[in-house]
Formats: C-alpha cells, structure tokens, sequence
C-alpha cells in the first residue's frame, strides 16, 4: 500500500486537486471555461489514440464530434429520449460510422488516409448544413435538454442543471475515459498499436494484422470522441454545424500536439493550457490565431513532443546533474 | 442535351483550374514529400495579390496577373524555406502539422488585414458567345484556354529544358540527382516556386468569376488534394485528368441532383475510388509515410 502510494502520489494529488477544483472556482464563466477544457481533454485523448498510438493522422475528428453531438440532440430534443439512453447510442453510432468509414479509408496510408477523413470530416460538415430536416440545417438545434437526472433509491436524485454537477459529470466521464485509454495502452493491444504506428511493415512482418489493429484503434476513439460530443451538446444546449468544422479538428490536434503526444497526461495538459492561455490572449484578438499558428510550427520543428516532452527532458537533466554532485 | 453539355462547359471550365492548382501540389510531393496543406491558401493569397493591384494600384488585368504569379513565387519559396526545410527529415505527421500552422497564419492574416467579407475582381471581358444553345462567358473560356496553355508550357518546360528535366530527376532519384551535381536545394526552391506561382495564375483567373475571401483557400486547398490522390501523388498527367474528372462530377451533380450537396459529390467519389484502389488511379504502391 505505502509503495503504491509512493509510486502514485502525484496522480492522486492532482485527483485530490480536480476534485475540490469547482469549491475554489466560484466564477461562473472560469468554471465553465474549464469544464469545457475537461470535455475537450476526453477529445484530445481519444485523437491521441488513433494519431499518437497508431500513427494514423485522422483529421476526422471534428466531423465524429458532431455526430456524437447530433446524436445525442436529435434524440433528447427532438425524439423526447433520456439522455442515458441518448448519450451511449450517439457514442455507438460515432463508433459505428467510423467502423463503416474506416474500412474503405484505413486501406490507405500517411498522407492519403490523411486526406481522404478531411474529406469524410468535410462530406459531415456539409450534410450537417444542409438536411434541414433532421439537423436543422446552418441554424442547427436550440434548446437542446440538460442530462436528465439520475434516480438513486433512498438517496434522492442526481441532478444536472448547476455549473458543479455538469462539471463532476465531465470529471467522471475523462476520468472513465483515462482508465480505458490507461488499460488499453498497457495492454498487449496497445503494443500492437504503438507497433503499427513505429512500422507498418515491420509489424505485419512479426504477424500483426495492421489493417484491423487499426480499425480498432480507429473505432475506439471515434467513440470515445462522439461521447464527449454528446455530453457537449447536452451542456452547452445549441449545436450549429460549426461543431463539425476543420476547426473542431485542429484545436484537438493543438491540444495533443502542443500537450505531448503518444503520452496519457499530454492531451489533457494541452487541453488545459491551450484555453487558459487563450483566456490570456484574448486582448490580441484576431493576431491570437496567428500567433497559434507561429507557435505550432515552432513547436512542431524545435519540440516535436511537446510539454511532456519538454518536461521530460528537464527532469532528465536534473537527474543527472544530482547524480553528477 | 442543352443542359448537359452546359454542365460539361462549366465542368471543364472547373477541372481546368482544379488541374493547375493540383499540377503544384503534385509537383511539390512527388520532389519533397512534403503533402503541402497550405497550397489552397497560397491560392488565395494570389487572388488578393491581383485584387489589390487592380482596386489600388491600377493595373490592368494581365499585368496584375504577372506580378501576382511573381509575387507569389516568392511566397513558395520563403514558405519552402521557413517551414517545409527544417522538418525535411522528420518524416511521420510532423510535416503535415507544420503546413497546418502556415494555413492558419496565413488565412488569419489576410482577415487581420483585409477582413473576412467577400471581394470581386471587376471582370475583363464580360462578354458571353451563345454556341448551339449553350452560353459561354469569354471570360470562362479564357479560363480553359488559359489553363491549357499553362499545362503545355509546364510540359514544354519540364520536358525540353535543363532546368525542368533537373525537377523529373530529383523526383526519381535524389541521391542520384546530387550524385550528378544538381543542386537539390535549388531544385526544391525552384519547384515551390513553380508550384505556388501556377495557384496564383488560376486564383487570378477565377476571380473575377467568383467571389474572393479568405475562406476560398481551404476548399480548393483540399480538392486539390482529392485530385493529386485521384491522380496518384507526384503524377503530373494524373493531377490533369483527376482536376478534369472533379470539376465534371461537381458540374453535373450540381446541376441534376442538388447544388448545396455538389462537394459531397466530389469528396464521396474520392472515398469510394480508393476503397477500390488504394493508391489511386494512376499510383504506384507508396510506402507508409
């Protein structure tokens, strides 16, 4: 037990912190800042799967958001549905039109499997825009309903319309999502994974099927990301089609990149920092996303991974240096 | 009939400068490897480039058109240089994601300075001729004739010219082509250049049929590179029957079934002929990058 803690404490630190969080954070707006950073971090997080751990650049992600995000609208909204019900089949969906997306597209590889889920991510968008009926076309949906209360015998309800409950809501929904990602990627799957993304050929040659070492990563995480997409909708109460926007897309991947990625803790710190530094920036106003792209190249040529990466090197070096006095 | 050959005209006229943006980006993979994301939004920054020399400085149509593919030239190459040259041999995603941070500063930066609302170039040649019922502005011919003129150049260039074939032999062989004494470095510089100075020439072309906007960038930016995977990557013959196929479906969908869902059209075709064909039409088996 002491050894496990020993080994642990940091984790459990920062657990402690997430968890007394919303107590200290009584401003309205900063907390709903930073339960959307939570809802992006299980995003960034699922992105980090298919783009770190399998090396498969999807830029499709942006476009399985949305679905989650529909889904979960067109059936509480406009079907009437409890969001239970709702959240899970718009998770399933997600990861089911990725599973029908991905055969035909993960035969591809690099650049052109790159390209080919922009497309897929561009068909969504403008589906979104335009099918009036079902979407509401590029007015989208308003009104959509809060997550609908949890009945526990004896204990009342669990309710989610004030700012502290959604935000323990999003906490246990990232935490859940950390804990597949943790075993996933500790697991003999998750080499085959990390195998793929290192060589494809190398693996296929030591048996590996790659093709649906792939799919499965690829499914995984569009579930993992239309989940995040349904609680959004939920939380934020309108969607319009910019949710499926290359935009959507390329904050996920700023999150992982600038975060570190291939690692857990990276897209969540990225996820983190980004907006609070973008709460920050907000007097620069429209230079603020120039500067974003400056620093993206920056990094991407002098830290290729990113803060974790930057950390890890540090600590390394003041390892040393102890070792050396 | 008369509705379908109109369709093929305004295809044609599509395909033509899809086929010359798609031309650069082909010719910027097949020599660096480098899948330039930002290729879209160096075509619109050659529609600006002309706008302002014809709204402030006065130029007339042609000469804005020239110093605009000149001006832009030297974007390729600055861009080539700040960018795509120190992650030459990183390899993976991390070319990608550089080209992804020069199409943000790029877009946000023509918004800063310009803003985000449309802008039309005042059109040349307003003309229109009425052939067998079909109705074709000069200026859309002027497109097609253009763009084929600007194939035939390129092709002339790359063919029967020292310095165009030294472009075909780094794209074969790079370590053979240093072997021989060609300058490899130059030959990138001078391929972007080509390459970003071609977009400019048909974004010049295209305006004043279109709208301008910052936007226009990351559409045809991507369609592009539908077309080079259509085509196969680093095939320019591919990258020129790929742009025509595109700008065909796009004109017809359009026009039969439904104008708001005609990208669909395109973007669909795309996904459904590499699940056929992974490498494309006209590609060779490429290694995972």
């Amino acid at each position: 037990m002491m050894k496990w803690l020993k080994a642990n404490w940091f984790y459990l630190v920062v657990l402690v912190l997430a968890l007394v969080l919303p107590l200290v954070i009584t401003n309205r707006y900063y907390s709903q800042v930073i339960t959307m950073s939570l809802l992006f971090a299980i995003g960034a997080l699922s992105l980090n799967l298919i783009l770190g751990f399998t090396g498969q650049a999807s830029l499709a992600h942006g476009g399985f958001f949305a679905i989650g995000a529909y889904g979960v609208a067109i059936l509480t909204y406009t079907l009437g549905w409890n969001f239970w019900i709702a959240l899970p089949v718009s998770a399933l969906l997600s990861g089911f039109i990725g599973l029908l997306v991905g055969m035909p597209a993960l035969r591809t590889r690099g650049a052109y499997f790159a390209i080919v889920t922009l497309c897929l991510s561009e068909i969504i968008y403008l589906v979104a825009g335009n099918w009036m009926e079902l979407t509401g076309g590029h007015n989208g949906i308003v009104g959509i309903p809060t997550p609908s209360p949890i009945s526990l015998p004896g204990l009342g309800q669990l309710k989610f319309d004030s700012q502290i409950s959604q935000y323990y809501l999003v906490l246990f929904f990232l935490l859940f999502t950390l804990f597949i990602m943790h075993r996933l990627t500790k697991s003999l799957r998750g080499m085959t994974f990390l195998a793929t993304a290192i060589n494809e050929d190398l693996s296929e040659a030591v048996g590996i099927n790659i093709f649906r070492t792939k799919l499965l990563s690829f499914v995984v995480s569009n579930f993992f990301v239309g989940l995040a997409g349904g609680i959004y909708a939920s939380l934020i109460g309108s969607i319009s089609p910019s949710v499926a926007s290359v935009g959507m897309t390329f904050n996920f991947l700023m999150y992982v990149l600038l975060g570190g990625i291939t690692t857990l803790a990276g897209p969540i710190i990225g996820a983190f920092l980004i907006p609070v530094l973008l709460e920050y920036l907000q007097f620069l106003q429209d230079y603020q996303m120039i500067l974003f792209g400056l620093l993206l190249i920056v990094v991407i040529i002098y830290f290729p991974s990113g803060f974790m990466g930057l950390y890890k090197s540090l600590s390394e070096k003041i390892k040393k240096s102890k070792v050396g006095a | 009939m008369e509705l379908f050959l109109q369709q093929v005209f305004n295809g044609v006229m599509l395909g033509s400068t899809y086929a010359i943006v798609a031309l650069g980006l082909t010719m910027v993979y097949g020599i660096l490897h480098v899948p330039n994301f930002a290729h879209g939004h160096m075509y619109m920054l050659g529609a600006y480039v002309c706008f302002f020399l014809i709204t402030i400085f006065g130029f007339a149509y042609w000469p804005a058109l020239a110093v605009s593919a000149v001006v832009l030239a030297v974007a390729g190459i600055v861009l080539e240089f700040l960018v795509f040259k120190p992650v030459r041999n990183a390899g993976g995603i991390t070319p990608f994601i550089a080209a992804l941070g020069a199409l943000i500063i790029l877009e946000n930066a023509v918004v800063v300075l310009w803003g985000p609302e449309g802008h039309r170039i005042p059109n040349p040649y307003p003309g229109i001729i009425d052939v067998f019922g079909i109705t074709m502005s000069t200026q859309r011919l002027l497109v097609i004739g253009g763009a084929f003129l600007m194939i035939l150049l390129l092709q002339l260039f790359i063919k029967k010219t020292t310095l165009g074939s030294t472009i075909e032999a780094v794209a074969q062989n790079k370590e053979g082509s240093t072997l021989v004494g060609i300058n490899v470095n130059f030959v990138s510089a001078l391929t972007f250049a080509i390459s970003t100075a071609l977009a400019a020439v048909a974004a010049c072309m295209v305006a004043p049929i279109f709208m301008i906007s910052p936007s226009m960038g990351s559409l045809v930016g991507m369609k592009a590179f539908v077309i080079v995977i259509l085509g196969g990557m680093g095939s320019i013959p591919g990258a020129i029957v790929g742009g025509l196929i595109l700008g065909l479906i796009e004109a017809i969908g359009g026009g039969y079934f439904s104008a708001a869902y005609k990208d669909v059209f395109g973007f669909g075709a795309l996904v459904l002929i590499l699940a056929i064909r992974p490498t494309g039409l006209f590609g060779k088996e490429i290694k995972g990058r």
